[in-house]
């Protein structure tokens, strides 16, 4: 404890980090809810000195917004099919990596690359990776450019129609979840591998020893040892997957979809869009971060609950 | 099942890349242990007994030799197909899961023929638990429970499965003392009743002389001396197993032989018939003194300690390899506290000579 006659100096030492805070967390997170809630709200009018009343009007014109729903839906499925898949292959790798002592750095060092790599220029390499330039005009032979249809052409499947214009909903669904999955990999996997790396290595004699299979050894004892781990990247991949926004532009550019049409528009990108209009978007933008954030808190506090029960610390 | 090791080496690959030093923790071993008793693997820290049990376990492969259970030769077999018990040092108890679930956890992995029902497996767990008297704890996880009721967890868990040989790492230095002496007679009692073969491994001395039926000395990955605690503190083959075994440890003097009597400095102190001459280590147990104003060895006086039953005569003398003589005497002997000397007769079955060359044992003739 700081003795109370020090405690202005504790003050002033923190005093850089609060007003940093103060001004770029803690103030715009009050300015969003009360722009939230003011009805019409207009920075130009706003600076005239007008009034706006208090209401819900902003809420109700981003659930009316009539690419509000597909928003969604874009957004909750990135999360929800991506984050489990990336937690348990990020499990699986990691404890093979623990499990293998040749190559193990160089490994790591491969399976961390992602993370250090920026996101916009991973998604240029997915979209020249899933490319397809189209059919010949003239031979209507399918010309492809993307490494992923010339793999599948040995096999006599495709091309696929993954990103260019005219591709489905599900292709671009499956190349931005298997991009989110694979960028989401190396922060999982780094997390999962020190802690199995601080687990005893007697629980597996001890497990060795009464002939545990392998599979019994995964469930029921590193699974449950690691579970504070797996609850934590759970918990963060969750909230993570519910902001996904520059994975999209980095694979479709900010047209957000194939046609640059906003196909693949998500809850971030329809905030970040609307604060595009400068001087009125600000209420929607706020409204619409209010329910993202509702979202995310509802799926944390379930979340939390899950893993009160399954957890063992 | 008696267990028996023939020639086992264990040979740890230098670690450090550029010395080719390579570690023989343990060296050569060949000893048998017979069926249903409770066998102490003991010596100083790094002396290879602990790589010696998980060798049995079948968690270390052996560099060379084998292992034989009863006639069935195990060296090549997987830990769980020996039938071995194993208790951690640490107990390794799951911690997630509570103490029915631990001891439950072997059972459950048993596949195919041996596969049990599970009011079999709920019977043989209480059956284990009962053994070790943790049946009232069984819905508590191991961090309710306090160090000693952990072990017996971790025991019940090793018995459940009925396993041909028991094994224990270390099974007291994670109790306090008080614990010790109590859990010590547990595992005695519980080697008693099931009557499988118990190896543990110690490097307390008192702790291995108190409940074995036989202790295996070990020092640097070779076995020095194998039998019965008390064979062994009367008849040490060495200079180390002398002082290795014995609270007070024993005292150890640099002597010569001449004309078959033992010189420690200038007195001639003990009649030693059929030793040759030459130069050697006398080891005298502190019980070997008896106080004589006319005894032949004659060390200067510190103090006196009372311990009760006994006193314990703590001095000096030039000959000595260690700081302080310590012998312990009967309560009723007549000692001058005040006196700057003291004078003893020795017992000449509690004397031992090793040569000072090879540390090796020199009998003689005792009257």
């Amino acid at each position: 404890m700081v003795d109370s006659k020090n405690k202005w100096k504790a003050w002033l030492y923190l005093s850089p980090a609060l007003v940093l805070l103060g001004i770029f967390t803690v103030y715009p997170i009050f300015n969003t809810v009360q722009l939230a809630f003011l009805n019409g709200y207009n920075i130009w009018e706003a600076m005239d000195g007008k009034m706006f009343t208090i209401g819900i009007d902003n809420f109700v014109k981003v659930l009316n917004y009539p690419g509000f729903l597909t928003t969604l839906k874009t957004t909750i499925l990135l999360c929800v099919l991506t984050v489990p898949v990336s937690t348990m292959l990020a499990l699986l790798i990691a404890v093979a990596l623990n499990s293998i002592k040749a190559l193990n750095r160089l490994l790591q060092t491969i399976f961390f690359l992602p993370y250090v790599t920026n996101s916009i220029a991973i998604g240029m390499v997915f979209a020249t990776m899933f490319n397809m330039i189209g059919l010949d005009p003239a031979t209507g032979i399918p010309q492809t450019a993307g490494i992923i249809n010339n793999f599948l052409s040995i096999f006599g499947v495709g091309p696929v129609n993954w990103i260019n214009p005219g591709s489905t909903y599900e292709a671009n669904m499956f190349v931005m979840c298997v991009y989110i999955v694979w960028n989401a990999l190396p922060f999982k996997i780094l997390v999962l591998l020190g802690g199995l790396q601080s687990v005893n290595k007697q629980y597996y004699d001890a497990a060795k020893v009464d002939g545990t299979s392998r599979a019994r050894v995964f469930w029921r004892i590193t699974v449950p040892l690691l579970s504070p781990m797996i609850s934590y990247v759970l918990i963060t991949g969750f909230i993570g997957g519910f902001k996904e926004y520059s994975s999209v532009v980095g694979v479709f550019g900010e047209g957000m979809g194939p046609t640059g049409d906003k196909e693949l528009q998500t809850m971030v990108g329809l905030i970040y869009d609307s604060l595009g209009e400068v001087g009125t978007g600000e209420g929607f933008a706020s409204a619409a971060a209010m329910i993202l954030f509702v979202i995310i808190l509802a799926v944390t506090i379930l979340n939390l609950k899950v893993s009160n029960k399954k957890v063992h610390y | 099942m008696k267990v028996v090791l023939e020639h086992l080496t264990k040979i740890f690959p230098s670690r450090n890349k550029k010395s080719n030093e390579q570690v023989v923790a343990v060296n050569d071993f060949t000893f048998e242990i017979p069926d249903g008793k409770l066998i102490g693997l003991l010596g100083p820290s790094g002396c290879g007994k602990s790589t010696t049990l998980y060798m049995i376990s079948g968690l270390q492969k052996p560099t060379g030799g084998k292992i034989f259970f009863g006639e069935d030769d195990v060296t090549e077999l997987t830990p769980e197909n020996r039938g071995v018990g194993l208790v951690f040092q640490n107990y390794a108890l799951y911690p997630h899961m509570t103490v029915k679930q631990n001891i439950l956890f072997p059972l459950q992995n048993l596949k195919g023929e041996d596969k049990l029902t599970k009011t079999v497996m709920l019977e043989r767990a209480y059956e284990a638990a009962r053994l070790v008297q943790i049946d009232d704890l069984m819905d508590r996880k191991p961090h309710e429970l306090s160090g000693g009721q952990q072990q017996r967890v971790a025991i019940a868990r090793a018995l459940v499965k009925m396993p041909r040989v028991l094994l224990l790492d270390e099974p007291l230095s994670n109790l306090d003392a008080r614990l010790r002496l109590q859990t010590r007679e547990e595992i005695k009692r519980i080697q008693r009743e099931t009557g499988i073969t118990t190896v543990f491994v110690t490097h307390d001395q008192e702790e291995a002389m108190s409940i074995s039926d036989m202790i295996v000395v070990m020092r640097l990955g070779v076995l020095q001396q194998i039998g019965a605690p008390q064979e062994v503190y009367d008849n040490p083959v060495n200079l180390f197993v002398a002082k290795f075994l014995g609270t007070p440890p024993i005292n150890v003097f640099e002597g010569v032989v001449k004309g078959e009597k033992l010189y420690i400095g200038e007195q001639a102190v003990l009649d030693v018939k059929g030793a040759a001459d030459q130069e050697v280590y006398v080891g005298i147990r502190p019980e070997g003194f008896i106080t004589n104003p006319e005894g032949e060895f004659t060390t200067n006086l510190i103090n006196v300690e009372v311990m009760g039953r006994d006193v314990s005569i703590v001095s000096k003398h030039p000959n000595a390899v260690s700081e302080t003589i310590r012998s312990i005497v009967d309560a009723d002997s007549a000692i001058d506290r005040d006196a700057t000397t003291v004078s003893f007769s020795l017992k000449p079955h509690k004397v031992f000579l090793f040569s000072k060359e090879t540390e090796q044992r020199i009998p003689f003739e005792v009257k």
